[in-house]
């Protein structure tokens, strides 16, 4: 058993490799002027992260025989399955329009997820009796392809957005896609905070009261909000510069919030110090590169990403997790907060392909939409699990 | 009605934009689908007339409109997506303790915030009227936008000449012309059988075109959708839906609820088992836990039912249906009932034996009375002249500000008050017994009562159901994925050609994907003569 949980983890350190590398050689198309060139560049590419995406799966099946259950079931599991959708939806969409470019950006970014899954707890996790039904599988493995191809249509939206917004002057676009490129960048600092710290054993633990019982609260990053009322026990830790405020009494409501906190001023850090290094917007740097790419083209794959996600994700989010929760808890939806942002996600959805319908909505209105989309999914995976918890939460 | 006869003899009905034979824009309508700010057709629905874009004269007019609007409804779905998102900021109420009141539970909790939120009846939003209102607006204007579009949609279609005029060809978004005396016609029509277009040819003229189908997607997910909000209404129908609890205890058999007295339950036994802390693989899951994680929860039961008329007074005659376990996961089916594992009560008392003796002397033994927990009697009997009255019985005892009181039915926490009545003397002794408690009410008395031996068993807690609107819902799934697949996997292409003296015009449409629809025009006048037509769309912007 042991065993095969390490060729699974070797595997998905091999796939995350392989995007990286792919990356490179999607980046490599850009700099090619002549066209001879770039095609190989991007056939190299695509092989690369055809393999890296192989060897994904086989970190799923490997992990699904080392558990006996499919992993898909707590956070890390989820989101790693979650970034291997996303690179299949690339997969699919580059076969249809050839988009070298979106590589360069798709690929980072399930990178940067896959990065961010490891931040959390890894081990294996049995299965509660509610989660022990193949309609578990089917659900949550169909939801999450549906997610990763809906989340092509932001990468496309990125690559429109930074090749079409007028950088010569700043306005709400310039500095809203700022914001976007701040987050993934606070992401980045996350996952190099994290990491550090956890190599170092750093640990931080508070004696606190929650739900009026003594407890512990051990925090992997140094503390600059502790736990309401906590006390800190251990030696050579930092002391928090200020305690949450009482009604922050979830267990680890204030850890939580420190970290996200980490992550803000790591991600300001970060990325001042590439606008230092930049001299410019960091949109405004990249928008050289993209501009031999085709907007409409791009605006397509976008649109084409939602048609082809959109069903995907009703099957799964919706129909399937209705058949299953209409087995495990006797009513096919019971408005818990997870299935309501499922529903947000499919009602935002078809907004978007309403107005797609009405003149003057293609191009960077609905490249906003994408992004906005994909907020969407990325606060149901994150922020409903880790904050507002529900019969779903997996952390 | 006001008709309107095209160049071409076709007539066309009132509020027409293109003629519905020929493709001429009819003067005048142009503004109807905003093509008079336009230098390309607005091809959307052909240029049909539409209720919607021709009458705005009677209220009734004015409603239509106002629902068969996109712009309306879109509008709707975002108030209901914001309604929803706010819904999830703070638990509903039926996900709070049932033992609390919300009205205090909401500030408590989560502060003025709560409180507002409360005040504003967020706390149960998805059930609030004016939640339904916004879901019935949706329905309403599914409803009637697309009997706006589909029936003169499908009219045109059907209608639809190869021979077009001029202007329609030129205001295509795709659009070229060849000047050549060597195009391939045979070709060109091959190519696009080999692309499966169907070919439509009128003097000359072409009409190559695939996937109309793909157009009734929209109208297809919409019925899907209507089907599915009339079976989620009809749940309010007592007759199509129950929503029952049965708790029953080991070894026991109990009514189902919600059948009338049909169907009755026998709880062989309940089953909780957990994950072995020792297992290699989740023992880290486990011991992060901090404690036993369930692995099953199972209730062997056996269902009857009863046979012939109920009769006051007299056991009911039962016949068994069958022997089955319910876990989460798979409920047991019987009839168009279905129970569910839902709840469960571990080790509820079910018999306590009490002994009577010397307070100081725990070995002197005056006689022994046995209390059924679920059903105690007043009054206890012994062989020696004793007796023993209950004063007061406590299933799940607990003081509450200083009063003794219980906090359900369920003898999960069991106390008592008895008076002890030894023979022959008439004044009483009492004494308060529960589990860890023992205390003499005056502080005198001569007896006292001891705990002999107590008897535990589960209880199971299932929800019955039967739901006649389960097979609607899914139905309406299912139409609604047929629908969206429809309209999304396949684009509804169309192609024109039109000959001139010397070469040809072409022209071509597709519903969406442009740069599909030119790699398929590509790909057909291969070989033909025929020029690649341009994008007019794209060379504009
Ligand atoms: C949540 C509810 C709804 C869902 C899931 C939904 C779904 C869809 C989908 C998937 C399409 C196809 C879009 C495309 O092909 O690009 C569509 C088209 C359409 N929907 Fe809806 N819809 C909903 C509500 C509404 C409402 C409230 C209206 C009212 C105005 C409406 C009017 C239309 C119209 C007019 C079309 C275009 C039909 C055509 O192109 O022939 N829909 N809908």
């Amino acid at each position: 058993m042991g065993d095969l949980l390490s060729i699974s983890s070797n595997l998905l350190y091999a796939a995350f490799v392989m995007y990286l590398i792919a990356t490179f050689f999607f980046g490599g198309t850009i700099r090619d002027k002549k066209k001879g060139r770039s095609r190989v560049a991007g056939n190299i590419g695509i092989i690369i992260t055809i393999i890296g995406f192989l060897s994904q799966v086989g970190y799923f099946f490997t992990r699904w025989g080392a558990s006996g259950h499919a992993p898909v079931s707590n956070l890390f599991e989820y989101t790693t399955f979650f970034g291997m959708m996303l690179v299949f939806a690339f997969i699919i969409l580059y076969f249809i329009y050839r988009l070298d470019l979106l590589g360069l950006f798709a690929l980072p970014i399930a990178v940067l997820l896959i990065a961010f899954a490891s931040m959390f707890p890894t081990e294996l996790s049995p299965l509660v009796p509610s989660l022990q039904s193949h309609w578990l599988y089917i659900h949550v493995t169909t939801a999450s392809l549906g997610q990763g191809i809906l989340s092509v249509s932001f990468v496309a939206g990125l690559i429109f957005l930074i090749r079409q917004i007028d950088q010569s002057k700043s306005s709400k676009h310039t500095s809203w896609l700022e914001f976007v490129l701040y987050v993934l960048v606070a992401t980045v600092s996350f996952i190099i905070l994290s990491s550090t710290f956890s190599a170092l054993n750093y640990e931080a633990t508070f004696q606190a009261t929650v739900n009026g019982q003594d407890t512990e609260i051990t925090y992997e990053l140094p503390a600059i909000v502790g736990p309401y009322e906590g006390e800190l026990v251990s030696e050579n830790a930092m002391s928090p510069w200020f305690y949450a405020p009482e009604w922050m009494h979830g267990q680890n409501a204030a850890m939580k919030l420190n970290t996200f906190l980490w992550s803000l001023f790591g991600g300001l850090i970060l990325y001042g110090l590439l606008r230092l290094i930049l001299r410019k917007r960091i949109a405004a740097s990249i928008q050289p590169l993209l501009k031999r790419v085709n907007p409409e083209l791009v605006d397509e794959v976008a649109y084409r990403s939602v048609a082809i996600g959109f069903p995907v994700f009703t099957l799964g989010a919706l129909i399937f997790a209705m058949i299953w929760a209409q087995q495990a808890w006797d009513r096919f939806w019971g408005w818990d907060p997870k299935e309501v942002w499922a529903l947000i996600t499919f009602f935002f959805y078809a907004a978007y392909l309403h107005l797609r319908l009405s003149r003057g909505w293609q191009g960077t209105k609905s490249a906003w939409l994408a992004v906005g989309g994909f907020g969407i999914i990325m606060f149901n995976l994150i922020v409903v699990n880790l904050v507002i918890s529900g019969l779903h939460s997996y952390a | 009605m006001n008709e309107i006869k095209c160049e071409c003899g076709h007539i066309n009905p009132e509020g027409t934009v293109l003629c519905q034979s020929c493709g001429k824009p009819v003067e005048g309508n142009q503004h109807i689908d905003g093509n008079d700010e336009q230098q390309l057709l607005n091809m959307r629905y052909d240029g049909t007339a539409r209720r919607s874009q021709t009458y705005n004269r009677t209220v009734v007019d004015k409603i239509w409109n106002f629902f068969s609007s996109v712009k309306v409804g879109v509008w709707l779905i975002v108030i209901t997506v914001i309604a929803s998102g706010i819904g999830t900021i703070f638990p509903q109420e039926m996900y709070i303790p049932s033992t609390v009141d919300p009205a205090t539970h909401y500030r408590d909790q989560f502060g003025i915030l709560g409180q507002i939120y409360y005040q504003l009846g967020f706390h149960n939003l998805y059930s609030s009227w004016w939640y339904m209102i916004l879901i019935a607006m949706i329905g309403i204007s599914i409803v009637i936008a697309s009997i706006d579009r589909f029936f003169p949609l499908y009219k045109v279609l059907k209608k639809q000449k190869p021979k077009r005029h001029e202007a329609f060809m030129k205001k295509q978004r795709v659009f070229g012309t060849t000047e050549s005396s060597e195009v391939d016609i045979t070709r060109f029509k091959q190519n696009l059988k080999n692309q499966r277009f169907k070919i439509f040819e009128q003097d000359g003229h072409i009409l190559a075109e695939k996937n109309r189908f793909a157009r009734w997607g929209p109208y297809v997910n919409h019925i899907g959708l209507i089907v599915f909000l009339i079976g989620a209404l009809l749940r309010f129908v007592p007759a199509f839906y129950i929503d029952e609890f049965v708790w029953v205890r080991e070894g026991e058999t109990a009514v189902v609820s919600g059948t009338d007295g049909q169907y009755y339950i026998e709880n062989k036994d309940f089953i909780l088992e957990t994950y072995d802390e020792n297992d290699e693989r989740f023992k880290e899951a486990i011991q992060k836990q901090g404690g036993p994680i369930p692995k099953n929860f199972q209730t062997d039961a056996v269902i009857y039912k009863r046979v012939g008329e109920p009769i006051p007074g007299a056991e009911p005659e039962l016949e068994k249906v069958k022997e089955d376990s319910a876990k989460m996961n798979q409920p047991i089916k019987f009839g168009q009932f279905a129970l569910y594992q839902a709840s469960y009560q571990l080790n509820e008392f079910k018999e306590m034996t009490f002994k009577i003796h010397d307070k100081d002397n725990e070995d002197t033994n005056y006689g022994e009375f046995t209390v059924d927990l679920t059903d105690p009697e007043t009054e206890y009997e012994l062989d020696n002249g004793y007796r023993v009255e209950v004063e007061n019985y406590f299933p799940e005892y607990e003081l509450n500000d200083g009063e003794p009181t219980s906090v359900s039915k369920f003898p999960k926490n069991p106390a008592f008050v008895f008076s002890l009545y030894p023979p022959g003397d008439a004044q009483p002794e009492t004494s308060f017994l529960g589990i860890g408690a023992n205390i003499d009410a005056s502080g005198d008395n001569q007896y006292k009562l001891g705990l002999v031996s107590f008897d535990v068993r589960d209880v199971t807690g299932l929800t019955v159901k039967k739901d006649y609107t389960l097979p609607i819902i899914a139905l309406g799934g299912a139409i609604f994925m047929i629908g969206v697949i429809q309209g999304m996997y396949w684009n509804h292409r169309r192609i024109w050609l039109q000959p001139k003296s010397n070469g040809v015009w072409i022209a071509g449409h597709t519903n969406k994907n442009w740069f599909a629809l030119r790699r398929e025009i590509g790909k057909s006048i291969e070989g033909t003569h025929i020029e690649e037509p341009v994008d007019q769309h794209e060379m504009k912007s």
